[in-house]
């Protein structure tokens, strides 16, 4: 356990100085600032205004940032470690792999979902100050829907760097992921289906594996419980899940698996050659 | 201590090592030479438990792959260039010691010895150290605990002469209680450190010999050189050797760490029209 937090405290100080954080920070604090720089708590979308208008927005907007930056900077920063010598050194010291890698994972986790909490507690105290109303129980699912979308990311992004031995091809093959995930979202699937190509069953299974897809209609089901903007297929949710059990399974099933990604990565790292 | 058992590392079709069988023993200073490609740092690797690789590597019976812990719990590790870490120096200090056991105060007294102050860049960023200060670093860590084998890369590459003759002696400290493990393309770059040499080619063994090992790791050598007239770039050169003028820069005397001497006549051969008169004799201590 000691060379789990020795690792994972190596890792965030070496993410604090590394200039992707700086940045990452920076996005999601601005995000906030500038959602409430231009009133949005004061506008009214649905029924939504203050703070649940605010952070509906918020989760939108991090869903189409946070996965491709997470995963870049994961497969970035581990592959470059790996190419610059990095791992060579540190890993001619004491350290059981196993330690290793889940101390980065632990590490890497704590630095890109804390700023991404930070900004949406910093909204949350804002409002405070204006005398805003807080709804906890969104802000409660929002940083659980967060906590799995890093997880998940982070999974996937340490698998593709346990396979890629260079930089550019773990950039190129986390990319690659992203655009597949995008490209399976219900607008296109919605295509796919009208020109008849795939039965309906496929695509709304296909919507149900793709990660992504799911934190949309997650929190869309905050904002719309009925979800009627999805159309036929949220009866095969509802009816499947319930509101409620749609919701868990927003979280559980992207954490199984970044957690499943992240353990196939580790296996795959114990069984090659490390640096 | 170190066994090498048929040992093979190929690359997608390229074999960089060929059958290694090699034995070393507690004490032996080995210098592990061959030019690029030979197989030297593959080798490295799989003694670290770094590379997956057929046959068997093992230290004191154990396995660097399987028992990793315990291996390189052991294994003091220097490579050749070192790794761009952005944790400041403090944290790297602290790392090392808490996964390798040890007092941090022994790391940082032993960069002390080899002449870097660690007070005023605890906070600074170990990339940002100059080359010098890095390799000073790296060995302060791999000597600052119980390894019982050394594996070093080029270790004293980047070091001033003051800081190789203090590493000399703290190599010497250890000469009976570890083996060492020295890496170098060129043999005269290593050759008064150790006793006995290993030559890779092509991923093979291509000399395996023991050689005089007459050369103290702490003896010193008193030396005075005589040039015909003052010329700035050997004075400059003398200088960053500590040799002082005794003569309007005409005569120059100063002590060479016993295992630098060939390093020492080295640069002096590049002056050696200037010189008329040179003397090394080796001091009592």
């Amino acid at each position: 356990m000691k060379q789990l937090w020795l690792t994972a405290k190596l890792d965030i100080v070496e993410s604090l100085r590394a200039r992707w954080f700086l940045i990452y920070s920076l996005v999601f604090g601005g995000i906030v600032a500038l959602l409430f720089l231009f009133g949005l708590t004061e506008s009214r979308v649905l029924g939504f205004i203050g703070l649940s208008r605010l952070l509906v927005t918020y989760i939108q907007l991090t869903m189409a940032i946070l996965p491709i930056f997470v995963l870049i900077t994961t497969v970035r920063s581990v592959a470059g470690d790996r190419e610059a010598g990095v791992y060579e050194y540190l890993l001619s010291l004491p350290v059981s792999l196993s330690a290793w890698f889940w101390g980065k994972i632990t590490g890497r986790y704590l630095v890109i979902f804390l700023p991404v909490f930070a900004a949406m507690v910093g909204a949350v105290v804002i409002a405070l100050v204006r005398d805003i109303e807080v709804p906890w129980a969104m802000f409660g699912y929002y940083t659980a829907l967060l906590a799995a979308m890093c997880a998940c990311f982070l999974g996937i992004g340490m698998l593709i760097s346990s396979f890629a031995r260079s930089t550019d091809m773990a950039q190129g093959a986390a990319f690659l992921v992203w655009l597949t995930l995008l490209l399976f979202l219900d607008l296109i699937l919605l295509g796919v289906m009208i020109q008849g190509k795939v039965s309906p069953e496929t695509a709304v299974a296909i919507a149900l594996a793709n990660p992504l897809q799911v934190f949309r209609t997650a929190a869309l089901s905050l904002f719309d419980p009925q979800l009627i903007v999805l159309g036929p297929s949220a009866f095969v949710i509802l009816d499947n899940f319930g509101a409620t059990g749609y919701q868990a399974f927003a979280l559980a099933y992207p954490a199984i698996l970044g957690l499943l990604c992240a353990s196939i990565g580790y296996l795959v790292f114990r069984k090659g050659d490390l640096p | 201590m170190i066994r090498f058992d048929k040992v093979s590392k190929t690359f997608k079709r390229a074999r960089v090592l060929d059958g290694i069988d090699l034995e070393i023993g507690l004490s032996e200073r080995v210098a592990l030479i061959g030019s690029n490609g030979a197989g030297k740092t593959t080798l490295i690797r799989c003694l670290l438990g770094e590379y997956t690789h057929d046959g068997s590597v093992t230290i004191e019976g154990q396995q660097p792959r399987k028992d990793r812990n315990g291996v390189l719990a052991k294994i003091g590790f220097v490579p050749q260039l070192p790794p761009p870490l952005k944790m400041p120096v403090g944290q790297l200090i602290g790392f090392a010691a808490g996964l390798c056991d040890t007092d941090p105060q022994r790391i940082l007294d032993l960069a002390g010895r080899l002449g870097l102050d660690t007070a005023p860049i605890m906070d600074r960023q170990f990339v940002r150290l100059s080359g010098g200060m890095k390799q000073k670093l790296l060995i302060a860590i791999a000597l600052g605990r119980e390894a019982r084998v050394l594996v070093m890369d080029e270790p004293a590459a980047n070091l001033d002469p003051e800081a190789r003759k203090i590493f000399f002696e703290l190599l010497a400290e250890r000469a009976e209680s570890a083996t060492m493990l020295i890496s170098s393309h060129r043999l005269n770059e290593v050759s008064s450190l150790v006793n006995r040499v290993i030559e890779l080619d092509l991923g093979k063994v291509v000399l395996d010999d023991r050689v005089a090992d007459d050369i103290s790791l702490t003896g010193l050598l008193n030396c005075r050189i005589v040039v015909k007239r003052a010329e700035p770039a050997l004075a400059k050169a003398l200088g960053s050797w500590n040799f002082a003028d005794r003569g309007g820069g005409l005569e120059w005397h100063g002590t060479v760490a016993g295992p630098d001497r060939l390093r020492f006549l080295g640069m002096t051969s590049r002056y050696v029209a200037l010189i008329s008169d040179m003397s090394m004799t080796e001091a009592d201590r």
